[in-house]
């Protein structure tokens, strides 16, 4: 059968009239921040807005810096998301190896009461955690942030799929060698696993970086280790008439997850893909 | 002596050495909460003070005849109801639209994920600036059109619909990506056969591409669902579950129980976690409905 040539009425292809407006209401929010960031406050209060200020008032986000705690916030998150990321990478490797590869008296048992967790919401254990983290001396200290989260059990189910589909041939004969488990581990399965593990280092990191709740409920009142999440939450609340710099803030508070994204948007779309998650 | 040592190079020491400390990790702040969440759900307990007295099923049944829990309630299911299958269907179109080899589709899928990696409050705040009532620029465009102005998260009404429409922004990407990853494993040759059958495009989606996106649409309502009925980030940031308590959504009731009264001094905490665990068995019980249902209806492909 042949085909008909479809007749063609625009230059283009159709989709287009979709995409373009769509892609455009998408980044609207995100782009309007960004103009409001560089207005003054006059032109924040200004209907109809202002949609070009003219002159780029860049001494905005300068203001923030200087007037806020910005940079505490900025440094308190950076140690968090690192120190949770780094130690996700260690713990979740060892016990997911373990899972995947070594017999071991109570494996599938444990593995089981682990994955179980996943399935409980949040906010039926926030009160207890809270005591928990109570009880160990850590409220409203980083170390509450830090601490409860050094390994996931999402980073263990997913690292131990992982590792299950790797071929067992060259591990067995580096065993046949002599090598220990943990050589072999570093040796032949991780440099294997890069992709899989920069996977859970991204999805980690934006879990880490937005994560809101947790902070909220254990940092109480010293600001010294609020995160950008509660800092900006509170700025905002102090500064309710100020939207230039609420957006100057909002918009430095963003950039690094942003160029994250753009450098490494194919791990994040790996990690959604696969394991359907989001925070 | 000698068996202790077998023991130390055996495959059980080593495997234990290996998942120790995550297990431990998580044994104390994974596990442990669970259990303790049950205990809280039975006593008169605060936050700060000690003191905790055993009321049996008090709480539970307290839970019935409080009027709060009831219009926190009929708000998640609002919520729920809305945002699950306009996020969906929403995703189902853009990943079609996306799905396709033409010009700057990078730059569209890219504008289209951007918001999945922003956080709550960010988004929280672009949107209490775009939506803002006097100011904002959405009540501008609308205006273009003759639409409007409305007053968003100001007004009873309209808040929880402006809640909506920010957690579709932010989720669109996510959902998105799940079904054009679920797309791309619809063999070209079963909607080229379909073409070649005579079958139009709408056809053909509905009769061959829309039965293989089942699993995917059925993780995505299950997914969905469970995170619309624990909204909290949103509504305790942008509209603190107002006006007059129309956005007053379960889980932020549960925080304010628990956290907020009288700064965690008059702390309801036991009365709380015992509505925490009817929310989880709610979950529970609605995504084993959910994945039943789903599979009598969906044809996995062998």
């Amino acid at each position: 059968m042949v085909e008909r040539p479809r007749r063609r009425l625009l230059p283009f292809d159709p989709w287009h009239l979709f995409l373009a407006p769509l892609s455009l209401l998408m980044l609207l929010p995100m782009v309007w921040m960004v103009v409001t960031s560089l207005e003054t406050e006059a032109q924040t209060f200004h209907f109809p807005p202002i949609l070009w200020p003219g002159t780029l008032r860049f001494e905005n986000y300068l203001t923030v810096i200087r007037g806020s705690a910005f940079g505490t916030w900025f440094w308190n998150t950076t140690v968090v998301t690192v120190a949770i990321v780094l130690s996700n990478l260690v713990l979740c490797t060892l016990a997911s190896y373990a899972f995947a590869r070594i017999r071991f008296l109570g494996r599938g048992v444990v593995y089981l009461l682990l994955l179980a967790t996943l399935m409980v919401p949040i906010q039926v254990v926030l009160i207890p955690t809270f005591l928990i983290v109570k009880e160990l001396g850590l409220l409203d200290h980083l170390g509450a942030l830090i601490v409860p989260h050094l390994a996931s059990v999402f980073g263990i189910f997913m690292l131990t799929q992982f590792f299950r589909t790797l071929p067992v041939e060259l591990e067995e004969a580096a065993r046949i060698d002599g090598a220990s488990r943990l050589s072999i581990l570093l040796r032949i399965v991780v440099p294997l696993s890069l992709p899989a593990l920069a996977t859970l280092a991204v999805i980690q990191f934006m879990w880490t970086w937005n994560e809101f709740l947790w902070p909220l409920v254990t940092i109480l009142t010293n600001q010294d280790a609020f995160t950008l999440q509660l800092g900006l939450a509170t700025f905002q609340g102090s500064h309710q008439t100020q939207w230039h710099f609420v957006a100057a803030a909002n918009i430095m508070s963003m950039l690094p997850m942003l160029i994250l994204f753009l450098v490494a948007q194919r791990y994040f779309v790996r990690g959604i893909a696969t394991q359907g998650l989001k925070g | 002596m000698d068996r202790f040592r077998r023991f130390l190079v055996s495959d059980h020491a080593a495997g234990w050495a290996f998942i120790l400390p995550s297990v431990v990790l998580i044994l104390v702040f994974g596990i442990a909460p669970i259990v303790w969440g049950l205990i809280l759900s039975f006593q008169e307990a605060g936050l700060i003070s000690p003191e905790r007295e055993w009321v049996g099923l008090d709480n539970y049944v307290r839970i019935a005849s409080d009027p709060k829990v009831r219009q926190a309630a009929i708000n998640t299911i609002y919520y729920t109801v809305l945002f699950v299958p306009t996020s969906i269907l929403a995703a189902l179109f853009v990943a079609q639209a996306l799905n396709r080899r033409i010009a700057f589709v990078r730059f569209y899928r890219l504008a289209v994920f951007i918001p999945v990696v922003t956080s709550t409050i960010a988004t929280g705040i672009m949107f209490l600036w775009l939506f803002d009532r006097n100011y904002g620029l959405a009540n501008w465009l609308l205006g273009k059109i003759g639409l409007g102005p409305f007053g968003f998260f100001e007004d009873p009404d309209q808040a929880m619909i402006a809640l909506v429409l920010m957690t579709v922004w932010g989720w669109l990407g996510f959902d998105t990506i799940i079904y054009l990853a679920a797309l791309q494993g619809v063999p070209q040759e079963l909607t080229e056969a379909a073409a070649i059958d005579g079958a139009g495009r709408w056809s053909s989606f509905w009769r061959v591409t829309w039965p293989m996106l089942g699993p995917a649409t059925l993780l995505l309502v299950v997914w969905s669902t469970i995170s619309a009925i624990q909204l909290f980030d949103e509504v305790f940031f942008v509209t603190k579950g107002g006006p007059l308590g129309r956005t007053s959504v379960v889980v932020f009731y549960v925080y304010r129980l628990a956290f907020e009264q009288g700064l965690g001094a008059l702390s309801l905490a036991g009365y709380a976690a015992a509505i925490a665990y009817v929310l989880f068995l709610v979950i529970l019980v609605l995504t084993l409905a959910q994945f039943w249902l789903g599979n009598r209806i969906i044809h996995y492909p062998s």
